[in-house]
Protein backbone atom coordinates (compact mmCIF):
# COMPACT_ATOMS: atom_id res chain seq x y z
CA UNK A 1 0.00 0.00 0.00
CA UNK A 2 1.11 3.22 -0.96
CA UNK A 3 2.35 6.19 1.38
CA UNK A 4 2.15 9.05 -0.76
CA UNK A 5 3.85 13.08 0.04
CA UNK A 6 2.03 15.85 -1.36
CA UNK A 7 3.44 19.18 -1.66
CA UNK A 8 1.39 22.11 -2.04
CA UNK A 9 1.82 26.15 -2.29
CA UNK A 10 -0.40 28.97 -1.29
CA UNK A 11 -0.84 31.69 -3.63
CA UNK A 12 -3.67 34.53 -3.88
CA UNK A 13 -6.53 33.89 -5.94
CA UNK A 14 -5.66 36.45 -8.65
CA UNK A 15 -9.14 37.92 -10.69
CA UNK A 16 -8.26 40.07 -13.66
CA UNK A 17 -5.53 42.04 -12.81
CA UNK A 18 -2.88 41.75 -10.72
CA UNK A 19 -1.87 44.78 -8.38
CA UNK A 20 2.09 45.12 -6.79
CA UNK A 21 2.59 46.58 -3.47
CA UNK A 22 4.83 49.98 -3.46
CA UNK A 23 7.86 48.39 -2.82
CA UNK A 24 7.20 46.14 -5.89
CA UNK A 25 8.33 43.36 -3.87
CA UNK A 26 5.21 41.41 -3.83
CA UNK A 27 1.59 41.13 -5.01
CA UNK A 28 -1.28 43.65 -2.83
CA UNK A 29 -3.11 40.56 -1.22
CA UNK A 30 -4.86 43.16 0.95
CA UNK A 31 -8.36 42.66 -1.16
CA UNK A 32 -7.36 39.03 -2.41
CA UNK A 33 -8.05 35.40 -0.93
CA UNK A 34 -5.40 32.35 -0.85
CA UNK A 35 -5.85 28.70 -2.87
CA UNK A 36 -2.99 26.46 -3.66
CA UNK A 37 -1.96 26.53 -7.25
CA UNK A 38 -4.32 24.38 -10.05
CA UNK A 39 -1.68 21.71 -10.93
CA UNK A 40 -1.29 21.27 -7.03
CA UNK A 41 -4.84 21.16 -6.25
CA UNK A 42 -5.06 18.06 -8.89
CA UNK A 43 -2.12 16.56 -6.83
CA UNK A 44 -3.39 16.43 -3.64
CA UNK A 45 -6.86 15.11 -5.86
CA UNK A 46 -4.69 12.13 -7.44
CA UNK A 47 -2.95 11.19 -3.67
CA UNK A 48 -6.63 10.38 -2.57
CA UNK A 49 -7.97 8.80 -5.07
CA UNK A 50 -4.66 6.44 -5.44
CA UNK A 51 -4.91 6.01 -1.84
CA UNK A 52 -8.72 5.07 -2.15
CA UNK A 53 -7.58 2.29 -4.69
CA UNK A 54 -4.99 0.90 -3.32
CA UNK A 55 -5.11 1.78 0.32
CA UNK A 56 -2.54 3.64 1.96
CA UNK A 57 -1.28 6.95 3.30
CA UNK A 58 -1.42 10.16 2.82
CA UNK A 59 0.55 13.38 3.73
CA UNK A 60 -0.03 17.11 2.59
CA UNK A 61 3.24 19.37 2.97
CA UNK A 62 3.84 23.02 2.65
CA UNK A 63 5.65 26.04 3.24
CA UNK A 64 4.81 28.67 3.63
CA UNK A 65 3.67 31.63 6.04
CA UNK A 66 1.55 30.63 9.42
CA UNK A 67 -1.74 30.80 6.77
CA UNK A 68 -0.71 28.25 5.12
CA UNK A 69 -2.52 25.79 7.69
CA UNK A 70 -5.26 26.82 6.02
CA UNK A 71 -4.28 25.25 2.78
CA UNK A 72 -3.20 21.98 4.17
CA UNK A 73 -6.90 22.21 6.10
CA UNK A 74 -8.11 21.92 2.28
CA UNK A 75 -6.52 19.19 1.65
CA UNK A 76 -6.83 17.82 4.92
CA UNK A 77 -10.77 18.25 4.30
CA UNK A 78 -10.60 16.73 0.78
CA UNK A 79 -9.09 13.37 2.41
CA UNK A 80 -5.30 13.69 2.99
CA UNK A 81 -4.89 12.26 6.13
CA UNK A 82 -1.67 13.98 7.98
CA UNK A 83 -0.07 17.41 7.27
CA UNK A 84 3.53 19.23 7.37
CA UNK A 85 3.75 23.07 7.86
CA UNK A 86 7.34 24.43 7.22
CA UNK A 87 6.26 27.73 8.43
CA UNK A 88 8.21 30.95 7.43
CA UNK A 89 8.07 34.28 8.29
CA UNK A 90 10.15 35.48 5.13
CA UNK A 91 7.96 35.84 1.69
CA UNK A 92 10.73 35.23 -0.71
CA UNK A 93 12.08 31.82 -0.87
CA UNK A 94 13.22 31.09 -3.89
CA UNK A 95 13.32 27.74 -5.50
CA UNK A 96 16.63 26.01 -4.69
CA UNK A 97 16.18 27.21 -1.29
CA UNK A 98 12.39 25.90 -1.34
CA UNK A 99 13.70 22.75 -2.61
CA UNK A 100 16.55 22.53 0.32
CA UNK A 101 14.32 22.77 3.32
CA UNK A 102 11.66 20.37 1.65
CA UNK A 103 14.30 17.92 1.10
CA UNK A 104 15.71 18.07 4.79
CA UNK A 105 11.69 18.14 6.09
CA UNK A 106 11.08 14.59 3.95
CA UNK A 107 14.46 13.28 4.97
CA UNK A 108 13.48 13.81 9.15
CA UNK A 109 9.77 12.52 8.01
CA UNK A 110 10.90 9.43 6.86
CA UNK A 111 13.53 8.57 9.50
CA UNK A 112 10.34 9.08 12.09
CA UNK A 113 7.58 7.42 9.44
CA UNK A 114 8.95 5.60 6.98
CA UNK A 115 9.45 5.91 3.51
CA UNK A 116 7.52 8.02 0.97
CA UNK A 117 6.35 5.33 -2.13
CA UNK A 118 5.17 7.90 -4.26
CA UNK A 119 6.14 12.03 -4.37
CA UNK A 120 3.79 14.43 -6.00
CA UNK A 121 4.27 18.05 -6.64
CA UNK A 122 2.53 20.46 -9.04
CA UNK A 123 4.61 21.15 -12.25
CA UNK A 124 5.39 24.51 -11.83
CA UNK A 125 3.84 26.86 -9.25
CA UNK A 126 0.96 29.24 -10.57
CA UNK A 127 2.84 32.53 -8.90
CA UNK A 128 7.14 31.71 -9.46
CA UNK A 129 6.88 29.43 -12.01
CA UNK A 130 9.94 28.09 -11.29
CA UNK A 131 10.01 24.54 -12.92
CA UNK A 132 12.64 23.03 -10.44
CA UNK A 133 11.30 22.23 -6.78
CA UNK A 134 9.92 18.71 -7.86
CA UNK A 135 13.08 17.81 -10.08
CA UNK A 136 15.72 19.00 -6.93
CA UNK A 137 14.30 16.69 -4.41
CA UNK A 138 14.13 13.87 -6.66
CA UNK A 139 17.80 14.88 -7.66
CA UNK A 140 18.99 14.89 -3.85
CA UNK A 141 17.05 11.94 -2.67
CA UNK A 142 18.12 9.98 -5.56
CA UNK A 143 14.41 9.23 -6.51
CA UNK A 144 13.61 9.03 -10.62
CA UNK A 145 11.00 12.32 -11.57
CA UNK A 146 8.70 12.17 -14.40
CA UNK A 147 7.01 15.99 -15.05
CA UNK A 148 4.03 17.36 -16.27
CA UNK A 149 2.07 14.27 -15.86
CA UNK A 150 -2.06 13.88 -16.67
CA UNK A 151 -2.11 10.11 -15.86
CA UNK A 152 -1.00 7.53 -13.21
CA UNK A 153 -1.75 3.71 -12.63
CA UNK A 154 0.25 2.45 -10.04
CA UNK A 155 0.70 -1.41 -10.19
CA UNK A 156 2.51 -2.98 -7.15
CA UNK A 157 5.92 -1.29 -7.34
CA UNK A 158 5.91 0.18 -10.93
CA UNK A 159 3.83 3.01 -11.91
CA UNK A 160 2.95 4.15 -15.35
CA UNK A 161 2.72 7.75 -16.03
CA UNK A 162 1.29 9.77 -19.42
CA UNK A 163 1.93 13.36 -20.20
CA UNK A 164 1.00 15.20 -23.33
CA UNK A 165 2.98 15.81 -25.89
CA UNK A 166 2.36 17.58 -28.92
CA UNK A 167 -1.29 16.71 -29.12
CA UNK A 168 -0.53 12.71 -28.33
CA UNK A 169 0.97 11.27 -25.22
CA UNK A 170 4.48 9.95 -23.92
CA UNK A 171 4.41 7.17 -21.70
CA UNK A 172 6.92 6.74 -18.95
CA UNK A 173 7.15 3.55 -16.68
CA UNK A 174 9.32 3.56 -13.54
CA UNK A 175 9.53 1.47 -10.81
CA UNK A 176 8.66 3.43 -7.08
CA UNK A 177 9.50 5.04 -5.31
CA UNK A 178 9.44 7.75 -7.36
CA UNK A 179 8.60 12.03 -7.85
CA UNK A 180 5.70 12.88 -10.18
CA UNK A 181 4.81 16.71 -11.24
CA UNK A 182 1.35 16.94 -12.07
CA UNK A 183 -0.40 19.01 -14.82
CA UNK A 184 -3.98 20.07 -14.31
CA UNK A 185 -6.23 18.02 -16.29
CA UNK A 186 -4.84 14.88 -14.28
CA UNK A 187 -8.29 14.78 -12.29
CA UNK A 188 -11.22 17.16 -11.90
CA UNK A 189 -10.69 17.93 -8.05
CA UNK A 190 -13.39 16.96 -5.77
CA UNK A 191 -15.07 19.78 -2.97
CA UNK A 192 -14.21 18.54 0.64
CA UNK A 193 -17.64 17.40 2.20
CA UNK A 194 -19.02 18.82 5.43
CA UNK A 195 -17.93 16.06 7.20
CA UNK A 196 -14.55 16.23 5.24
CA UNK A 197 -13.99 19.35 6.68
CA UNK A 198 -14.96 18.69 10.39
CA UNK A 199 -12.69 15.41 10.86
CA UNK A 200 -10.24 18.05 9.09
CA UNK A 201 -10.09 20.22 11.99
CA UNK A 202 -9.10 17.42 14.34
CA UNK A 203 -6.54 16.18 12.27
CA UNK A 204 -2.76 16.93 13.30
CA UNK A 205 -0.47 19.68 11.75
CA UNK A 206 2.53 18.72 12.29
CA UNK A 207 5.49 22.16 12.06
CA UNK A 208 8.61 22.81 11.54
CA UNK A 209 10.47 26.41 11.65
CA UNK A 210 13.48 26.38 8.49
CA UNK A 211 15.74 29.49 8.34
CA UNK A 212 15.65 31.66 5.73
CA UNK A 213 18.43 31.64 3.30
CA UNK A 214 19.63 33.80 0.25
CA UNK A 215 18.42 31.98 -3.01
CA UNK A 216 21.05 32.47 -5.69
CA UNK A 217 18.21 32.89 -8.05
CA UNK A 218 17.64 36.43 -6.54
CA UNK A 219 14.23 38.46 -6.91
CA UNK A 220 15.34 42.29 -7.43
CA UNK A 221 11.58 43.80 -8.20
CA UNK A 222 8.42 42.78 -9.98
CA UNK A 223 6.64 44.89 -12.53
CA UNK A 224 3.27 44.81 -14.45
CA UNK A 225 3.78 44.13 -18.30
CA UNK A 226 2.53 47.21 -19.80
CA UNK A 227 -1.12 46.54 -20.72
CA UNK A 228 -2.22 48.31 -23.90
CA UNK A 229 -4.75 50.92 -22.63
CA UNK A 230 -6.57 51.43 -25.96
CA UNK A 231 -9.96 49.39 -26.00
CA UNK A 232 -11.80 47.48 -28.16
CA UNK A 233 -13.42 48.61 -31.21
CA UNK A 234 -17.40 48.28 -30.21
CA UNK A 235 -18.44 46.09 -33.56
CA UNK A 236 -22.07 46.59 -32.87
CA UNK A 237 -24.41 45.23 -30.03
CA UNK A 238 -26.45 42.21 -30.30
CA UNK A 239 -27.30 40.23 -33.33
CA UNK A 240 -26.94 42.99 -35.71
CA UNK A 241 -23.44 43.46 -35.14
CA UNK A 242 -22.96 40.04 -37.25
CA UNK A 243 -22.46 41.97 -40.82
CA UNK A 244 -19.93 44.69 -39.02
CA UNK A 245 -17.94 41.13 -37.79
CA UNK A 246 -18.06 39.73 -41.36
CA UNK A 247 -16.88 42.83 -42.47
CA UNK A 248 -13.93 42.83 -40.19
CA UNK A 249 -13.28 39.03 -40.74
CA UNK A 250 -12.76 39.66 -44.55
CA UNK A 251 -10.64 42.58 -43.34
CA UNK A 252 -8.16 40.25 -41.32
CA UNK A 253 -8.37 37.69 -44.10
CA UNK A 254 -10.53 34.85 -41.97
CA UNK A 255 -13.69 35.07 -44.73
CA UNK A 256 -13.58 35.79 -48.07
CA UNK A 257 -16.06 36.97 -50.19
CA UNK B 1 31.43 29.96 -25.06
CA UNK B 2 27.57 29.51 -24.39
CA UNK B 3 25.81 26.36 -24.99
CA UNK B 4 22.01 26.14 -26.54
CA UNK B 5 20.32 22.97 -26.19
CA UNK B 6 18.26 22.50 -29.25
CA UNK B 7 14.75 20.28 -28.29
CA UNK B 8 13.70 18.00 -30.73
CA UNK B 9 11.31 14.66 -30.82
CA UNK B 10 13.42 11.80 -32.55
CA UNK B 11 15.20 14.35 -35.11
CA UNK B 12 12.18 16.79 -35.32
CA UNK B 13 12.23 20.19 -34.41
CA UNK B 14 9.81 21.22 -32.10
CA UNK B 15 7.16 24.14 -33.08
CA UNK B 16 9.07 26.83 -30.37
CA UNK B 17 12.62 24.83 -30.81
CA UNK B 18 14.29 27.51 -32.89
CA UNK B 19 13.20 30.56 -30.31
CA UNK B 20 16.03 30.02 -28.60
CA UNK B 21 18.01 30.80 -31.27
CA UNK B 22 17.40 34.71 -31.22
CA UNK B 23 18.35 35.39 -27.24
CA UNK B 24 21.39 33.01 -27.78
CA UNK B 25 22.57 34.75 -30.59
CA UNK B 26 22.24 38.66 -28.88
CA UNK B 27 23.57 37.16 -25.85
CA UNK B 28 26.66 35.98 -27.57
CA UNK B 29 27.03 39.26 -29.58
CA UNK B 30 27.06 41.41 -25.81
CA UNK B 31 29.46 38.86 -24.44
CA UNK B 32 31.75 38.70 -27.34
CA UNK B 33 31.62 35.13 -27.67
CA UNK B 34 30.32 32.23 -30.07
CA UNK B 35 27.73 29.98 -29.17
CA UNK B 36 27.40 25.94 -29.70
CA UNK B 37 23.89 23.93 -30.55
CA UNK B 38 23.57 20.99 -28.70
CA UNK B 39 21.98 18.13 -30.73
CA UNK B 40 21.15 15.23 -28.58
CA UNK B 41 20.59 11.96 -29.70
CA UNK B 42 21.63 9.54 -32.63
CA UNK B 43 18.66 10.85 -35.23
CA UNK B 44 19.32 14.57 -33.87
CA UNK B 45 21.86 14.81 -37.21
CA UNK B 46 18.19 15.51 -39.54
CA UNK B 47 18.15 18.87 -37.62
CA UNK B 48 21.59 19.84 -38.78
CA UNK B 49 20.54 21.32 -42.50
CA UNK B 50 18.06 23.61 -40.52
CA UNK B 51 20.10 25.12 -37.78
CA UNK B 52 22.60 26.84 -40.07
CA UNK B 53 19.54 28.81 -41.43
CA UNK B 54 19.54 30.18 -37.84
CA UNK B 55 23.01 31.24 -37.33
CA UNK B 56 24.16 28.33 -35.51
CA UNK B 57 27.99 27.94 -36.70
CA UNK B 58 28.69 25.27 -34.48
CA UNK B 59 26.97 22.32 -33.24
CA UNK B 60 27.99 19.44 -30.75
CA UNK B 61 26.49 15.95 -31.90
CA UNK B 62 25.92 13.96 -28.64
CA UNK B 63 25.77 10.31 -29.91
CA UNK B 64 25.51 6.95 -27.50
CA UNK B 65 23.76 4.08 -28.33
CA UNK B 66 21.37 4.09 -25.86
CA UNK B 67 19.51 7.99 -26.84
CA UNK B 68 17.13 6.86 -29.11
CA UNK B 69 14.39 8.73 -27.55
CA UNK B 70 13.61 10.94 -25.33
CA UNK B 71 15.46 10.23 -21.51
CA UNK B 72 15.66 14.14 -19.66
CA UNK B 73 18.00 12.16 -17.27
CA UNK B 74 20.63 11.11 -20.17
CA UNK B 75 19.63 14.51 -21.53
CA UNK B 76 20.65 16.36 -18.80
CA UNK B 77 23.78 14.23 -18.04
CA UNK B 78 25.12 14.60 -21.75
CA UNK B 79 24.61 18.68 -20.95
CA UNK B 80 26.50 18.36 -17.71
CA UNK B 81 29.66 16.40 -19.35
CA UNK B 82 29.53 18.88 -22.32
CA UNK B 83 29.80 22.09 -19.49
CA UNK B 84 32.71 19.94 -18.19
CA UNK B 85 34.12 19.77 -22.12
CA UNK B 86 33.30 23.09 -23.17
CA UNK B 87 33.50 25.23 -19.76
CA UNK B 88 30.33 27.74 -21.27
CA UNK B 89 29.46 30.55 -19.20
CA UNK B 90 25.84 30.10 -20.34
CA UNK B 91 23.81 27.47 -20.98
CA UNK B 92 20.36 28.30 -22.24
CA UNK B 93 17.06 26.18 -23.91
CA UNK B 94 13.66 26.93 -25.03
CA UNK B 95 11.28 27.33 -21.78
CA UNK B 96 8.97 24.16 -23.39
CA UNK B 97 8.05 21.20 -20.93
CA UNK B 98 11.38 19.17 -22.15
CA UNK B 99 13.53 22.38 -22.04
CA UNK B 100 12.37 23.57 -18.44
CA UNK B 101 13.10 20.21 -17.37
CA UNK B 102 15.91 19.02 -18.72
CA UNK B 103 17.72 22.29 -17.27
CA UNK B 104 15.95 21.96 -13.85
CA UNK B 105 17.70 18.81 -14.12
CA UNK B 106 21.52 20.11 -15.55
CA UNK B 107 20.77 22.77 -12.25
CA UNK B 108 20.17 20.24 -9.87
CA UNK B 109 23.53 17.93 -10.66
CA UNK B 110 25.65 20.75 -10.76
CA UNK B 111 24.03 22.55 -7.75
CA UNK B 112 23.08 26.00 -9.72
CA UNK B 113 20.12 28.02 -9.92
CA UNK B 114 17.99 28.53 -12.73
CA UNK B 115 15.87 31.18 -14.23
CA UNK B 116 13.26 29.25 -16.06
CA UNK B 117 11.19 31.61 -18.76
CA UNK B 118 13.21 34.47 -19.03
CA UNK B 119 12.28 37.35 -21.56
CA UNK B 120 15.50 39.84 -21.26
CA UNK B 121 19.44 38.48 -20.25
CA UNK B 122 21.98 41.23 -19.41
CA UNK B 123 24.81 39.31 -18.88
CA UNK B 124 27.67 40.33 -16.03
CA UNK B 125 28.90 38.47 -13.12
CA UNK B 126 25.64 37.68 -12.19
CA UNK B 127 23.17 38.06 -14.97
CA UNK B 128 20.40 40.66 -14.78
CA UNK B 129 17.15 38.86 -16.14
CA UNK B 130 13.91 39.74 -16.60
CA UNK B 131 11.71 36.51 -15.97
CA UNK B 132 7.84 35.45 -16.66
CA UNK B 133 5.80 34.92 -13.43
CA UNK B 134 2.01 34.25 -13.38
CA UNK B 135 2.64 32.57 -16.63
CA UNK B 136 3.17 35.93 -18.32
CA UNK B 137 1.06 38.56 -16.50
CA UNK B 138 4.04 39.40 -14.08
CA UNK B 139 7.46 40.04 -14.57
CA UNK B 140 10.23 39.80 -12.38
CA UNK B 141 13.66 40.92 -12.63
CA UNK B 142 16.20 38.93 -10.78
CA UNK B 143 20.09 38.19 -10.23
CA UNK B 144 20.84 34.68 -11.65
CA UNK B 145 24.08 33.47 -10.28
CA UNK B 146 25.86 30.31 -11.39
CA UNK B 147 28.85 28.72 -13.02
CA UNK B 148 27.58 28.61 -16.02
CA UNK B 149 24.50 30.32 -15.74
CA UNK B 150 21.29 28.00 -16.46
CA UNK B 151 18.40 29.12 -18.02
CA UNK B 152 14.96 28.63 -20.65
CA UNK B 153 13.75 31.55 -22.41
CA UNK B 154 9.95 32.08 -22.83
CA UNK B 155 8.04 30.36 -25.16
CA UNK B 156 6.45 32.96 -28.03
CA UNK B 157 8.43 35.93 -27.08
CA UNK B 158 11.36 36.00 -29.36
CA UNK B 159 10.64 35.52 -33.22
CA UNK B 160 12.98 32.70 -34.80
CA UNK B 161 14.11 34.65 -37.90
CA UNK B 162 15.93 32.70 -40.61
CA UNK B 163 19.26 34.46 -41.88
CA UNK B 164 19.86 33.47 -45.38
CA UNK B 165 22.82 32.21 -47.74
CA UNK B 166 24.62 30.79 -44.50
CA UNK B 167 27.01 28.11 -43.95
CA UNK B 168 26.55 24.98 -42.84
CA UNK B 169 27.64 24.62 -39.17
CA UNK B 170 30.80 22.60 -38.47
CA UNK B 171 29.40 19.56 -36.23
CA UNK B 172 31.65 17.73 -33.54
CA UNK B 173 30.87 14.72 -32.13
CA UNK B 174 30.42 14.22 -28.40
CA UNK B 175 30.16 10.82 -26.66
CA UNK B 176 28.93 11.05 -22.79
CA UNK B 177 29.29 8.24 -20.27
CA UNK B 178 25.80 7.47 -19.54
CA UNK B 179 24.33 4.51 -16.86
CA UNK B 180 21.39 2.69 -16.32
CA UNK B 181 20.37 5.15 -13.97
CA UNK B 182 20.29 7.76 -16.50
CA UNK B 183 18.06 5.77 -18.10
CA UNK B 184 15.53 5.08 -15.45
CA UNK B 185 13.08 7.80 -17.21
CA UNK B 186 12.92 7.51 -20.73
CA UNK B 187 9.62 7.38 -23.31
CA UNK B 188 8.81 3.59 -23.60
CA UNK B 189 5.45 4.24 -25.51
CA UNK B 190 3.85 6.79 -27.43
CA UNK B 191 -0.03 7.57 -28.23
CA UNK B 192 -0.50 9.38 -31.44
CA UNK B 193 -2.40 12.59 -31.78
CA UNK B 194 -5.58 11.72 -32.34
CA UNK B 195 -6.12 13.91 -35.69
CA UNK B 196 -8.28 17.24 -35.93
CA UNK B 197 -6.94 20.53 -35.24
CA UNK B 198 -5.18 21.10 -32.05
CA UNK B 199 -5.94 24.11 -30.50
CA UNK B 200 -2.08 25.01 -30.36
CA UNK B 201 -2.00 24.75 -34.25
CA UNK B 202 -5.51 25.99 -35.21
CA UNK B 203 -5.20 29.16 -37.41
CA UNK B 204 -8.69 29.86 -35.97
CA UNK B 205 -10.19 29.42 -31.89
CA UNK B 206 -13.35 30.09 -30.41
CA UNK B 207 -13.42 29.59 -26.94
CA UNK B 208 -16.45 29.82 -24.37
CA UNK B 209 -17.00 30.90 -20.83
CA UNK B 210 -19.43 30.56 -18.05
CA UNK B 211 -21.67 32.34 -19.86
CA UNK B 212 -22.04 29.53 -22.76
CA UNK B 213 -24.21 28.15 -20.23
CA UNK B 214 -24.19 24.66 -19.94
CA UNK B 215 -22.56 21.47 -22.09
CA UNK B 216 -24.93 22.03 -24.76
CA UNK B 217 -24.97 25.55 -25.18
CA UNK B 218 -21.39 24.53 -27.35
CA UNK B 219 -22.65 23.64 -30.40
CA UNK B 220 -23.14 27.43 -31.41
CA UNK B 221 -19.66 27.63 -31.06
CA UNK B 222 -19.07 24.10 -32.62
CA UNK B 223 -20.77 25.81 -35.93
CA UNK B 224 -19.42 28.75 -35.78
CA UNK B 225 -15.80 27.33 -35.41
CA UNK B 226 -16.35 24.96 -38.53
CA UNK B 227 -17.80 27.94 -40.48
CA UNK B 228 -14.82 29.54 -40.11
CA UNK B 229 -12.03 26.30 -40.33
CA UNK B 230 -11.19 26.88 -36.81
CA UNK B 231 -11.47 24.65 -33.18
CA UNK B 232 -13.08 25.32 -29.80
CA UNK B 233 -12.17 25.78 -26.81
CA UNK B 234 -12.78 27.00 -23.12
CA UNK B 235 -12.14 28.71 -20.04
CA UNK B 236 -10.80 27.28 -16.43
CA UNK B 237 -14.86 27.22 -15.71
CA UNK B 238 -15.48 25.38 -18.11
CA UNK B 239 -13.21 22.61 -17.78
CA UNK B 240 -13.73 22.96 -13.58
CA UNK B 241 -17.44 22.71 -14.23
CA UNK B 242 -16.96 19.21 -16.98
CA UNK B 243 -18.82 21.02 -20.16
CA UNK B 244 -15.75 20.78 -21.41
CA UNK B 245 -12.48 18.59 -21.50
CA UNK B 246 -9.33 19.66 -19.73
CA UNK B 247 -8.01 19.02 -23.10
CA UNK B 248 -10.38 22.09 -24.53
CA UNK B 249 -8.75 24.26 -21.55
CA UNK B 250 -7.05 27.66 -22.89
CA UNK B 251 -5.23 29.13 -20.14
CA UNK B 252 -2.15 29.04 -17.85
CA UNK B 253 -2.51 26.01 -16.84
CA UNK B 254 -3.98 24.58 -20.43
CA UNK B 255 -3.28 25.55 -24.06
CA UNK B 256 -1.33 28.64 -24.95
CA UNK B 257 -2.84 29.37 -28.15
CA UNK B 258 -1.51 31.82 -30.60
CA UNK B 259 -4.01 31.89 -33.75
CA UNK B 260 -4.84 34.84 -36.24
CA UNK B 261 -7.97 35.05 -34.49
CA UNK B 262 -9.43 33.88 -31.24
CA UNK B 263 -13.32 34.51 -30.51
CA UNK B 264 -13.78 34.69 -27.00
CA UNK B 265 -17.40 34.13 -25.84
CA UNK B 266 -18.85 34.56 -22.96
CA UNK B 267 -15.70 34.90 -21.31
CA UNK B 268 -14.85 37.54 -18.75
CA UNK B 269 -10.90 37.12 -19.38
CA UNK B 270 -9.14 36.94 -15.75
CA UNK B 271 -5.56 36.46 -15.84
CA UNK B 272 -5.67 32.33 -16.03
CA UNK B 273 -7.58 32.99 -19.72
CA UNK B 274 -5.78 35.70 -20.73
CA UNK B 275 -2.37 34.54 -20.73
CA UNK B 276 -3.59 31.57 -22.54
CA UNK B 277 -4.76 33.72 -25.20
CA UNK B 278 -2.79 36.77 -25.42
CA UNK B 279 -0.64 35.03 -28.19
CA UNK B 280 -3.51 35.58 -30.85
CA UNK B 281 -2.76 37.91 -33.50
CA UNK B 282 -6.29 39.45 -33.33
CA UNK B 283 -8.95 38.91 -30.40
CA UNK B 284 -12.56 39.49 -30.94
CA UNK B 285 -15.15 38.98 -27.62
CA UNK B 286 -18.65 38.72 -27.59
CA UNK B 287 -19.73 39.52 -23.91
CA UNK B 288 -22.53 40.69 -22.61
CA UNK B 289 -20.84 42.89 -19.93
CA UNK B 290 -19.46 45.79 -22.00
CA UNK B 291 -16.71 46.03 -18.80
CA UNK B 292 -15.73 42.82 -18.57
CA UNK B 293 -11.67 42.70 -18.94
CA UNK B 294 -11.92 40.51 -21.90
CA UNK B 295 -13.39 43.94 -23.93
CA UNK B 296 -11.49 46.19 -22.74
CA UNK B 297 -8.01 43.65 -23.80
CA UNK B 298 -9.63 42.58 -27.10
CA UNK B 299 -8.94 44.28 -30.14
CA UNK B 300 -12.53 44.08 -31.52
CA UNK B 301 -16.03 43.59 -29.17
CA UNK B 302 -19.72 42.87 -30.27
CA UNK B 303 -21.50 43.59 -26.43
CA UNK B 304 -24.86 41.27 -26.40
CA UNK B 305 -25.62 37.68 -25.60
CA UNK B 306 -23.61 35.12 -27.53
CA UNK B 307 -27.31 33.10 -27.89
CA UNK B 308 -28.19 35.77 -30.07
CA UNK B 309 -24.74 36.79 -31.52
CA UNK B 310 -22.96 33.81 -32.93
CA UNK B 311 -26.47 32.40 -35.10
CA UNK B 312 -26.65 35.69 -36.62
CA UNK B 313 -22.81 35.69 -37.34
CA UNK B 314 -22.96 32.57 -38.55
CA UNK B 315 -25.96 33.29 -40.90
CA UNK B 316 -23.95 35.93 -42.18
CA UNK B 317 -21.19 34.14 -42.69
CA UNK B 318 -23.36 31.03 -44.60
CA UNK B 319 -24.92 33.82 -46.89
CA UNK B 320 -21.48 34.50 -48.26
CA UNK B 321 -21.06 30.78 -48.86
Amino acid sequence: MPNILVCVKRVPATGARIVLTEDEQAINTRYLGFTVSPHEECAVEEAIRQIEKHGGQSTVLTLGPEEAAEQLRDALAMGIDEAVLLQTDVDDWGPMVTAEAIIRAIQSRQQEKGAFDVLLFGNESADNGGYQVGIRVAHALDLPCITGIKGLEIQGNTAVARREAAGGWEIFEVSLPAVFTVKEGINLPRYPSFKGKMSAKKKPIAQQNPVWKQDRLQKIRLESPIVETESAVILGKGPEAAPHVVQMLKEIGIVVS
Amino acid sequence: MNLVLIEHDQGKLSKTAMEVLIPARDLAKKTNTRFAAVLIGDNALSVVDTLQYYGVKKVYHVKHGRLDDYAPDAWAESVVQLIQKANPQTVLAVGSDRGNEVMARVAAKTNNPMAANCIAIEPGEKYRVTRVRWGGSLFEEAWLDGIPKLLTVATLTFESAEIPGSEKPETEEFVPELSDKDFRVRVTRRIPPEGGVSLSDARVVVGGGRGVGSKEGFALLEELAELLGGTVGGSRVVTNLGWRSHADQIGQTGTRISPDLYIACGISGAIQHWVGCMGSKTILAINSDPEAPIVTKADYAVIGDLHEVIPALCAEIKKMK
